[in-house]
């Protein structure tokens, strides 16, 4: 039994420690919010945080996380009660698909944790690694505006 | 599992999502009776029907019935949006279901910019039809005349105060009559939901984890499967090591049939180890003299061509020649490449019904071509719709779900999930084809248009599974293969490679030939605009060195060979939005606009770039665009303005960096490192100026932008290097190759 910190719970999880913390965060625990886009590290829909770091989960076995607080797009808020982040996003209509949205947002609060004020051009670099084929990078830079504006 | 229930909780959540979305992709919609021509409109000329479309539920809520699927572009709000205001009710009322081959119209296939056309247009015209139905019950049940009574939110009332409501009327068979397509549509005042930007409501759903995709399914008993493709087109399989395989932690089964390889696994990372062990174990003989990106566009040339002159309007001989100019333009292979995978569940029942859930385009076609593939009937085969990451056209969904109806075949009872790795969906989805385009003017001693030569050369732009096995890329590696059919080209008013290829401007002569190529170098099939964009990148190219070499303004050369005033409209507002006649010339720096009018006959799109180009390393750096769209009456401004971005910053990516590479050992564009797309640094600050015409037709939006993008950049690039570069992509080795030549 492998246990991992999600969301702030505990969960005992029958799972081999080399096994993709993504498959076990989508299939074993039944999240939605980290997306398989690659499996590669190399376009961000399986973004989480894990102790305060933007961390790709496709690339990140559930062996190496055990004991560390790891927070899932879930784990910001929810439908009834969206985070700040998640409300801007909302409110700017920060999607196309939104198959990338995840990554988008888990990229943005970590980068808003740490410079809650961001310019533009500091968004555009923090972003530049999670890839959007639908072409809504502007409006997501606007919604992490909006959010640190907001704060 | 209990297939029944599942199938049950797979529509409540699909009738979760209803007012979900929103915004018109596109398209054209009747706004007036008269332009709706003779019969019923759009697909209610197939499905005539009024309880094929809309059932009053006892519960107070409406149910809209749609063959048409949401992609991402917002289809489904859109016509929510014209349901509620023609129904007059409350769009919240509203409970939808689409893509269900059981339940919905058939509607065909959801593309080319047709949904607004043939379901949006159908919608109007039966909600209103429906409405005419209730308000007639509500006439002989209130003893009132129908032209007295009002109604609000479906409640019913007479001037003194009698009232019943849609759900007190509506007990049996009043809705299954055919429609008729002449109860009074709404006039545009009157609408409380077209024409409003009202906020997407699947955008929750997707910012906060809510269960929504596809990918998000999980049926009881659900296991993992994945197809283990060939190394390259055509490669045949010698030899593989099954049983080693089938002693692996978790694996239920391994299938091999013919070409095909496919594993089945109780989890995720088990049937990845287990598809990876396959592919290891497995022989596979190469085919030889296989056709190379780099050759792509001599093999173009080298091809037997079927030769189609598809405008031929010749040169008053009174006009006089004063020189001829010359271009070729090339464009290679591009990939759609969504940012999900393609991913679908199937399951066999006991009843001997396979259904599937999936993202295709083309439920209805494509259940048949699956049918086929199986070798049952296609009452056999169930298909319901669910969303999956963007579709920019026909891309490897319909393959996915042929995939999970193998490997479900092998494994009754048991859903079996497939999503296609990375890998797979780059090297195997169809893309969009090369093209080569070759223009030749004469020009009198102004320097305009007198006669104009236009041929290009394609392979095809359609290969969708449309109800025949053999398109479905599985289906081809059998045992016993099916054929792949002979593509086609499609013949007008849409038109397909040579879809844009005539120009909209008034050339006195024009003569437009198209060399369509049935051959393969590359697997190919619809893409966002098809051969438009590769066309319009051409002529508009083209327009803009014909006005260098007059030394005329672009501006002023487009205005000066075209008549039609909307094309004019958007061209002057783009200009305008940019601020083109205060523009003042920087080293280095560019400006460039392009214009077309999407099909000829849909969406009006001019755009203007501002670009920066480093001559000693040929990069170019994006400073800003605008876009000025006519789309014709605008259902919601938001989604209209975010098609044109997006496709805008969809096409930069394309004209920039796009180019799909294949060699002898097969497609080397397997990742987003070998094939890289237009990153959150490299996008522009873009302006949409939207020309509403209340009233008017509805054009389309979601295709309209990425031709005109593509012909800004390189004009705004010549404009800054005097340099013109004419094969795509603008990469910076070809852009500083260009400028040192």
């Amino acid at each position: 039994m492998t246990a991992l910190k999600v969301n702030g719970r505990t969960h005992q999880l029958n799972v081999a420690d080399d096994v993709p913390l993504l498959y076990a965060l989508r299939n074993d625990l039944k999240l939605n919010g980290p997306k398989y886009g690659c499996g590669l590290s190399q376009c961000g829909a399986c973004t989480v945080i894990i102790d305060g770091q933007a961390v790709r989960s496709c690339v990140t076995s559930v062996g190496a996380v055990v004991g560390q607080e790891i927070i899932t797009l879930e784990g910001l808020g929810d439908e009834k009660n969206p985070s700040k982040l998640q409300k801007a996003f909302i409110e700017e209509q920060a999607a196309q698909c939104g198959y990338c949205m995840n990554g988008m947002i888990m990229r943005s609060k970590v980068l808003l944790d740490n410079n809650p004020k961001p310019t533009d051009g500091e968004i555009r670099q923090a972003l530049d690694g999670n890839l959007c084929r639908c072409g809504v990078h502007n409006r997501v830079v606007r919604a992490v505006l909006r959010a640190s504006q907001e704060a | 599992m209990n297939i029944q229930t599942n199938r049950r909780d797979l529509l409540k959540a699909a009738g979760a999502l209803v007012v979900a979305f929103e915004i018109p992709m596109a398209a054209q919609l009747a706004s007036a009776a008269d332009d709706l021509g003779p019969g019923l409109p759009g697909s209610l000329k197939a499905n005539p029907k009024v309880s094929s479309w809309l059932r009053i539920e006892a519960d107070g809520r409406v149910h809209l019935l749609v063959g048409k699927v949401e992609l991402g572009q917002g289809i489904l709000t859109a016509v929510s949006q014209i349901c509620a205001d023609e129904l007059d009710i409350d769009i919240k009322r509203l409970r939808l279901t689409s893509g269900d081959t059981w339940l919905v119209p058939n509607e065909g296939t959801t593309a080319g910019s047709f949904s607004m056309p043939d379901c949006g247009s159908a919608v109007r015209a039966v909600s209103a039809d429906a409405r005419k139905i209730l308000v007639d019950l509500a006439a002989a049940k209130l003893g009132v005349d129908a032209d007295k009574l009002t109604v609000n939110d479906g409640t019913i009332s007479s001037p003194d105060g009698k009232k019943t409501t849609y759900w007190d009327l509506v007990i049996g068979d009043e809705m299954k009559v055919d429609a008729t397509a002449k109860a009074p549509l709404k006039p545009y005042a009157a609408h409380r939901y077209s024409g409003k930007s009202i906020p997407r409501v699947d955008i929750p759903a997707k910012a906060t984890g809510g269960q929504i995709w596809i990918q998000d399914l999980r049926p009881e008993g659900m296991v993992h499967g994945r197809a283990v493709r060939p190394p390259q087109y055509d490669a045949k399989l010698l030899d593989v090591d099954v049983a080693a395989v089938e002693k692996m932690p978790g694996v239920l089964r391994v299938i091999r049939d013919g070409n095909f390889l496919g594993v089945i696994a109780e989890r995720e990372e088990q049937v990845l180890a287990a598809a990876a062990a396959l592919r290891r174990n497995s022989k596979w003989e190469l085919p030889k003299d296989a056709p190379t990106s780099d050759g792509t566009q001599d093999w173009l040339l080298a091809q037997k061509t079927k030769d189609i002159v598809i405008k031929d309007q010749a040169k008053p001989a009174n006009l006089q020649a004063a020189a001829t100019v010359e271009a070729t333009y090339r464009r290679p292979f591009v990939m759609h490449g969504s940012i999900g995978p393609s991913t679908a569940i199937g399951t066999l029942g006991a009843d001997g019904v396979m259904t599937i859930q999936t993202h295709s385009q083309s439920v209805f076609e494509t259940g048949n071509a699956i049918a086929m593939m199986l070798g049952v009937d296609k009452t056999k085969v169930h298909m319901q719709h669910h969303q999956g990451s963007a579709c920019y056209g026909h891309n490897a969904a319909d393959d996915a779900a042929a995939d999970a109806a193998l490997l479900a075949r092998a494994l009754p009872g048991r859903p079996v999930r497939v999503q296609w790795t990375r890998n797979d969906e780059h090297k195997w989805e169809p893309y969009n084809s090369a093209m080569q385009l070759k223009i030749k003017a004469q020009v009198d001693a102004k320097g305009d248009i007198i006669d104009w030569d236009y041929q290009l050369w394609s392979t095809a732009h359609g290969t969708r599974p449309g109800n025949i096995a053999g398109n479905l890329l599985p289906a081809r590696h059998l045992a016993k293969p099916f054929e792949f059919p002979v593509p086609v080209n499609g013949g007008p008013p849409n038109y397909s490679a040579d879809r844009n290829a005539i120009a909209l401007y008034d050339f006195p002569g024009q003569k437009v030939t198209t060399h369509f190529i049935t051959s393969y170098a590359a697997r190919v099939s619809s893409t966002r605009g098809l051969g438009a964009y590769s066309n319009v990148f051409a002529i508009e190219s083209f327009m803009d060195e014909l006005a260098a070499r007059a030394k005329v303004d672009p501006v002023e050369y487009r205005l000066r060979h075209l008549k039609d005033e909307r094309a004019r409209a958007v061209i002057q507002k783009a200009a305008e939005t940019f601020g083109w006649s205060k523009w003042e010339k920087k080293p280095n720096r560019g400006r460039g606009i392009a214009f077309a009018r999407y099909k000829n006959l849909a969406a009006f799109c001019a755009i203007a770039i501002e670009v920066e180009v480093n001559p000693s390393t040929g990069k170019i750096r994006l400073l800003r665009a605008v876009a000025a769209n006519d789309s014709g009456e605008v259902v919601n401004p938001d989604g209209v303005k975010n098609q044109i971005e997006g496709g805008m910053i969809q096409s930069l990516s394309w004209t920039m960096k796009e180019a799909v590479r294949f060699d002898a050992s097969g497609v080397r564009s397997e990742d987003w490192t070998s094939y890289p797309i237009l990153s959150f640094t490299e996008v522009p600050p873009i302006e949409v100026v939207l020309v509403d015409r209340p009233g008017a037709v509805f054009l389309g939006t979601g295709e309209a932008s990425q031709g005109p993008t593509s012909a800004a950049l390189a004009n705004a690039v010549f404009d800054a290097t005097n340099t013109r570069v004419r094969d795509l992509p603008l990469t910076p080795a070809r852009v500083k190759a260009a400028i040192n030549a």
